[in-house]
């Protein structure tokens, strides 16, 4: 009898699957699949995350956590668990989960919905679970130290060395998306401009004139960001200011770097930490709203359900559904990023053992249910508007009327006018191209937002405190990533020369500070003046270097159950590995070696060195040293893709050679902090 | 209703890297009555750069 509400929420489940799968032709409800996700994720966490605590981890509530044994009111404090639980969603749900989902619209919103939801419970859940659950038996340490703990210092180098390349791909990517957003947009732009001396009068109110009050500055904040979007409205209609803030991308694109370069050395308290707190707040108060508004507007779902472009063929990003969809939608589904969350702070505050599953298990089906509601939004759009939206500017061409031709062409009619309006609607000059997800998602959010206060009058305010919200937290992330990289940097030149480790030091922190900036500058920059839009390109490198995080994060576990002489259980990390191994292997071989130029480097580079040889300019470069550009930036990408399969494939060897020197022992050799061991004064 | 504020307001604070400072008292009464403990505001200053200024400053995408 005790399953009978699980088995209600499994048929109720089931239910609304069936009701997916079977219409066609008639465009279904959104909230059919906010139902299904909602019970799938209900009877996933009753059932195998409970099976996983109990069976494969054997969490023991006696047993004290690293917040009991090493207690010390600062870092580890024995915290309440649905606190916690806030703290570690508020840690891993990021721009992510909103910005992949949108992307992988293209292929209508079954592939996307299907791959989240099987992806959550099988593979990026389990992950952050089993992640949280090592950690917390070693004191909160961090998986680059477990990987050198288990699987010695060569592999744990390895790891920290991947960790930092995809730790740049991702601060690329997301300025990127900045970039799309922000560019020839006064309006988005005087807003977020307007957060960089808001946040410092915050950080001067938290310093100095009432420290600590952190509620009462966040909402002196908010009133400054609303009164931000209001003016910023007269400011882009102003025939002084308007074209102030009005950048093209290439601008844009070094602002950020000199904007990233400064915050990252500045004092925390002056922007970081206060930003910090407008973006977290605005995140999650955003992500609550869109839910409540998603239920009471009910929309119906305008995407098909699978569109012709699972062919490979689509505008928004190349390559086939398989493996391509699987390392579009990363975060959501499984996303190697929260293996670090997942060993960083939140260990340090567990305070029993028993709380785990819902911490580690339960948040990530909650980041999963935010991507869900970030599909929903794209596929609410109307699909011409979508892909007018996400086409690059070489396929739409110079305006309106060519781009609604474009996508009429492709099978999703829309005019000319409907482009303009739609536009307008939301107080911009075009929407034509705003690639990388974000803006799209602005359009969905102030469309579902408008519906519920405001009506259509108020649609070009929640469009962009749609992009003020995704901006700012995007921004924060580039700010707190820069200086999470210049750690990273400092510590594997440390390996060399000990002396560059020290973090108090000027010169090395520069230094440190000065590669990070250039790193993701120069992929950012590559990606601002990649003819095809950028997100075309940095999307999957990003996509393929987070899943091959996940894969090493997955092995690393597996190596772990099997040093707890625990291999009949292995599968629970073994299938998700082998599955994400199977994805992120072809797609970076495929990135590699296609031979279709849209899809492989190489092959595009040898199409454009080719022409180059015989004098040839191919659009949509313009002359030869662009020409050169092209040839250089896909041998980079290249050399990228090959570097994260040698790491990934590095980490499989060592992860198997754990895995066998584990079976010939007799004895667990995991090096857990024993049970009965005393508290450490 | 004034435990669930409490809870609420706990949780945003933990969500931006700030810790109960009555626990952090409470330990250190308990555990070290001989050590003065931080004020409030210098609690507040110390958060704030183990959150950010130190190792922990990698957020998610």
């Amino acid at each position: 009898m005790r399953h009978l509400p699980w088995i209600v929420f499994a048929l109720t489940g089931a239910f609304a699957l069936a009701v997916i799968a079977t219409q066609r032709g008639e465009p279904i409800n959104a909230l059919w699949i906010v139902t299904a996700a909602v019970c799938l994720f209900i009877v996933a966490y009753r059932y195998y995350a409970l099976y996983i605590a109990k069976h494969v981890m054997r969490l023991d509530p006696g047993r004290p956590t690293p917040a009991v044994r090493r207690a010390d009111g600062l870092d580890y404090v024995a915290t309440e668990k649905t606190v916690l639980f806030g703290h570690h969603f508020a840690a891993i749900a990021g721009a992510g989960p909103l910005v992949g989902p949108v992307l992988a619209a293209q292929m209508g919103y079954l592939p996307g919905t299907l791959w989240i939801l099987a992806g959550v419970v099988v593979a990026g859940a389990v992950q952050d679970f089993m992640v949280l659950f090592i950690s917390m038996r070693r004191d909160g340490r961090s998986l680059g130290e477990l990987v050198r703990m288990e699987m010695g210092a060569v592999a744990g180098t390895i790891a920290l060395f991947g960790t930092l390349m995809i730790m740049i791909i991702l601060l690329a990517v997301l300025a990127l998306i900045v970039v799309k957003a922000l560019a020839e947009s006064p309006w988005g732009m005087f807003t977020v401009a307007a957060t960089v001396p808001l946040a410092m009068a915050m950080g001067v109110y938290t310093r100095w004139i009432r420290p600590g009050r952190v509620g009462e500055v966040s909402l002196i904040g908010f009133v400054g960001l609303i009164l931000a979007i209001i003016y910023g409205q007269q400011i882009a209609a102003s025939p002084v200011w308007g074209p102030f803030f009005t950048f093209t991308p290439e601008q844009l694109c070094w602002l950020l770097i000199g904007y990233g370069a400064v915050a990252s050395v500045l004092p925390v308290w002056l922007l970081l930490a206060p930003r910090d707190y407008l973006s977290t707040f605005l995140k999650i108060g955003a992500i609550a709203a869109l839910a409540v508004c998603i239920v009471i507007m009910a929309p119906p779902l305008r995407m098909p359900a699978l569109t012709q472009f699972v062919d490979g063929s689509g505008p928004v990003w190349s390559g086939t559904l398989f493996p391509f969809l699987f390392i579009t939608i990363a975060c959501g589904a499984v996303s190697g990023f929260h293996a670090l969350i997942a060993s960083g702070t939140t260990p340090k505050l567990i305070a029993n053992e028993a709380h785990a599953p819902l911490i580690g298990y339960g948040a990530m089906l909650m980041e999963a249910f935010v991507a869900i509601m970030a599909l929903v939004g794209a596929s609410i759009l109307d699909p011409g508007i979508y892909f007018a939206m996400n086409s690059p500017a070489a396929v739409l061409g110079p305006d309106a009327a060519s781009a609604a031709a474009a996508v009429t062409n492709m099978g999703f009619p829309i005019t000319a006018d409907a482009l303009t309006q739609a536009a307008k609607d939301v107080g911009e000059t075009t929407i034509i191209s705003r690639t990388g997800g974000a803006p799209t998602l602005a359009v969905a959010m102030a469309e579902i937002f408008s519906h519920v206060i405001g009506g259509p009058g108020m649609k070009a305010f929640w469009y962009h405190f749609a992009i003020l919200f995704e901006a700012l937290f995007i921004l924060t992330a580039v700010d707190a990533g820069t200086r999470a990289g210049r750690f990273m940097i400092q510590d594997l030149i440390g390996l060399a020369a000990p002396r560059f480790r020290d973090t108090k030091a000027l010169l090395p922190g520069l230094i440190a500070t000065g590669l990070c900036v250039s790193g993701w500058g120069f992929f950012l920059y590559q990606g601002v003046t990649d003819p095809l839009g950028g997100v075309n390109t940095l999307w999957p490198v990003f996509g393929i270097s987070n899943q091959m995080l996940a894969a090493m994060a997955l092995m690393f576990c597996t190596a772990v159950l099997f040093r707890m002489k625990r291999e009949r259980y292995a599968w629970v990390t073994a299938v998700p590995t082998a599955w994400l191994l199977i994805c992120t292997i072809s797609a970076g071989s495929l990135k590699l070696f296609s031979p279709d130029p849209k899809i492989g480097f190489l092959s595009h580079a040898a199409v454009f060195s080719e022409a180059a040889a015989r004098g040839e300019v191919l659009a949509p470069a313009k002359s030869m040293a662009e020409m050169n550009r092209i040839i250089f930036n896909d041998r980079i990408d290249a050399a990228l893709c090959a570097l994260f399969l040698a790491v990934v494939l590095a980490l499989l060897y060592f992860a198997v050679k754990t895995c066998i020197a584990a079976r010939r022992s007799n004895e667990p050799t995991a090096r857990e902090i024993p049970p009965s061991a005393v508290p450490a004064e | 209703m004034t435990g669930f504020l409490a809870r609420l307001r706990e949780t945003a604070h933990l969500m931006v890297g700030l810790p109960s400072y009555d626990a952090y008292l409470s330990h250190m009464t308990a555990r070290h009555p001989d050590q003065k403990p931080m004020n409030e505001a210098e609690f507040f200053r110390n958060r704030q750069e183990a959150r950010y200024g130190g190792r922990n400053g990698g957020r998610c995408c």
